[in-house]
């Protein structure tokens, strides 16, 4: 550190790196603020006694360990700050490490999907990663179909489980009541929920923004609160039971004789199984990326990300705004509805628990935080927010707190999240993508 | 005779219970500038989007090539290859060049030859579009981001092209350059343009005929030269409003 402000201009020495004194002062006044906030909250617990009195004790431990963290830590803020310098500092790159960063992120794509193809693989005898995998690639898949919803059409869409649901319930009902395979009831859950996204999407054509968002939240409870209604039909919040496998061509996956590992005269287990939902979930969630690719070459998704853009630019162009709007609802719900089902088939039970808005939200957050539009970002983000989420399993009661903060702390450094640069669709001779830091939100 | 291009016929048109237009007639004849003047809120964009289908027509008549197009769907008055670059530009800031122009034929039902070449005349009309090809619209300088604007709407080889302000906000040198590209769109191609311009003096020049418009009526119209000499139109657009 000493090295580095040695070599800087001394005027820009005293502007811009602040004195110790200072840093000393701001983490003062920071530990005070701390004690005093935390001197009621944590410094004092209070209890009802046995007999109903009022008992408590004091914790100046923990209320001490608190404040030194809020001390220290805003000397640590500072020092970074300090180290990482003004907030438009140009930082110059130089070109052997640009071309490397380059390298690795036209690698990480591959690399990442050779790597999931092998995890039932790598992890065969670890149930646990391997459900969890399925469970991060469910939500790449919903992300995904999200982000044509929300990343290229920009509609903001807050009720996005409702065609989970849809599919979901879709798959279970049509199984239970009909007995048809996964096979078949997969295309009809897919779309049954395209419908209900071309339903949502009439009413609220004229809407955008926060406007947009309060309906679709609302759509989503709808649909949340018919599923726990209409006990007749879905059996109310008692769910779906028994719903079926699904089949290998009609071979199940159990121990019996016509199973698949009778057939193939391996001894049975219970993994062959869960290999089979991961690939086809995979091949799922790799279904829909291949088709919003294809799209957005297409004029189709060109129009939906020129809506996003400009709405107004759109009609002034005479591109038809109501059908651009409705297939993208239509498909974003289709892969919802896809989801859906494998969830019905993966789980074998399934309630309007599952559907709540918590659900759209964290399927949004991943959107978000993937950057907007980015196929790749989106896929990351699903696994950072649901494997990081099991990964702060060892955080506890901390756990919602300290993944809050991270997340906080990626929209402060990375405002358009983790992939946050557009790949153009269209090219003259070679693409190039321009990084978003060197362009500004809205008008140039 | 022959019939104009198109027929606007005591053209009404509101915002709610204000009226915009009330009772419009003009006509613009195939290969002509017809340039529509006229101070703020005088109803000149409005005439513009209605026209577009946008806010719709309450009463009157609009004629395209002596077809009705009163009432038509915005895309499907796209088809017939009305082409409009809207007020403001609004160029898609992320997307890059390359996309803003596709994005102008997929509107119309355009093959791959037809984008082919009408990516050609527009980098032919504006060479500095090509330069900036897979450059963000965003990152584009106000006049060239009007030049998309215009290559934009060129891609669906319009018949009609309507433009709405596209000097406002740049530096006179561009806009002389901006207005010389209209010029010789009509000249070469002959072009049919309708533009729409507060910078009177600049789109009288180039215009063969004019409108002028205030309050939602056509009060004055004329060859461009004829405006220009009279003096309600001196003393309100030219001279800064001073009245000799």
């Amino acid at each position: 550190m000493d090295g580095r402000s040695v070599s800087a201009p001394p005027a820009a020495q005293t502007s811009r790196a602040p004195g110790a004194a200072f840093i000393l002062k701001k983490a003062l006044i920071s530990a005070f603020v701390a004690l005093v906030l935390f001197s009621l909250m944590i410094g004092v617990r209070t209890e009802a006694g046995p007999q109903g009195q009022l008992v408590y004790w004091t914790r100046f431990d923990d209320l001490a360990v608190m404040v030194a963290a809020v001390f220290g830590g805003s000397i640590l803020v500072e020092l970074l700050r300090r180290w990482w310098g003004p907030v438009d500092t140009v930082r110059v790159v130089p070109p052997s490490v640009q071309s490397a960063l380059s390298l690795a992120r036209r690698l990480v794509a591959p690399v990442l999907l050779v790597f999931t193809f092998l995890v039932p693989v790598l992890f065969y005898n670890e149930r646990y990663i391997l459900d969890l995998a399925i469970l991060v690639l469910t939500y790449v898949m919903l992300g995904w179909g999200l982000n044509v919803v929300v990343g290229l059409a920009g509609l903001l869409d807050l009720g996005y489980v409702a065609f989970y649901a849809v599919g979901a319930y879709s798959y279970a009902l049509l199984a239970t009541n009909f007995g048809l395979s996964f096979w078949i009831c997969l295309p009809l859950a897919g779309i049954l929920a395209a419908f209900w996204g071309v339903l949502l999407g009439f009413p609220v054509l004229r809407l955008r923004g926060d406007y947009l968002a309060i309906v679709t939240l609302a759509f989503g409870e709808i649909i949340r609160l018919v599923l726990i209604n209409w006990q007749t039909l879905t059996g109310g919040p008692n769910g779906v039971t028994g719903i079926p496998r699904p089949t290998l061509f009609g071979i199940p996956l159990t121990p019996a004789d016509d199973g698949l590992a009778a057939l193939l005269g391996i001894e049975f287990s219970p993994t062959h199984r869960i290999v089979f939902l991961f690939y086809i979930i995979l091949a799922l969630a790799l279904l829909t990326n291949w088709v919003t690719i294809r799209l957005r070459r297409l004029p189709l998704g060109r129009a939906w990300e020129a809506l996003r853009e400009d709405e107004v630019a759109c009609r002034a162009l005479g591109i038809n705004t109501t059908t651009t709007k409705l297939t993208a609802f239509a498909t974003g719900a289709l892969f919802g509805g896809l989801a859906g089902a494998f969830f019905a088939t993966r789980q074998g039970f399934i309630s309007p628990e599952s559907f709540t808005f918590h659900e759209s939200a964290l399927v949004l957050a991943i959107v978000v935080l993937g950057g907007m539009g980015s196929q790749l970002g989106v896929a990351l983000a699903a696994l950072a927010m649901i494997g990081g989420f099991e990964l702060f399993r060892g955080f506890d009661q901390y756990r919602m707190l300290v993944f809050g903060m991270a997340m906080v702390l990626l929209m402060i450094w990375r405002p358009r999240g983790l992939v946050g640069h557009r790949a153009p669709t269209v090219f003259l001779k070679h693409s190039q993508a321009i990084s978003s830091d060197l362009v500004k939100e809205g008008h140039g | 005779m022959t019939h104009p291009l198109l027929a606007i016929r005591s053209l009404r048109a509101a915002y709610g219970k204000i009226e915009a237009l009330k009772g419009v007639d003009l006509d613009i004849n195939a290969g002509e500038i017809v340039a529509l003047i006229g101070a703020n809120g005088a109803g000149k964009s409005t005439l513009m989007m209605t026209i577009f289908g946008r806010p719709r027509a309450r009463a009157g008549r609009i004629e395209f090539d002596g077809r009705d197009i009163t009432g038509v769907p915005t895309h499907e008055i796209a088809r017939l290859r009305i082409a409009q670059s809207p007020e403001g530009r609004r160029i898609f800031p992320r997307m890059s060049v390359a996309e803003n122009l596709q994005m102008g034929a997929d509107a119309t039902d355009s093959s791959e030859a037809d984008r082919a070449s009408g990516l050609e005349r527009v980098f032919a009309l504006f060479p500095r579009l090509k330069e900036r090809m897979t450059q963000r619209g965003g990152t584009l300088s106000g006049g060239e981001q009007q030049m998309l604007a215009i290559g934009r709407a060129l891609m669906s080889r319009p018949r009609l092209l309507m433009l709405d302000e596209p000097s406002l906000g740049l530096a006179p040198l561009i806009a002389r350059q901006i207005f010389d590209a209209i010029r010789t769109l009509n000249r070469q191609d002959g072009l049919t343009v309708l533009i729409v311009e507060q910078n009177a003096n600049h789109a009288l020049k180039l215009a063969h005929r004019g409108y002028v418009m205030v309050n939602g009526l056509i009060t004055l119209s004329g060859t461009g030269s004829e405006l220009l000499q009279r003096p309600e139109i001196r003393a309100a657009y030219l001279e800064g409003g001073r009245r000799e």
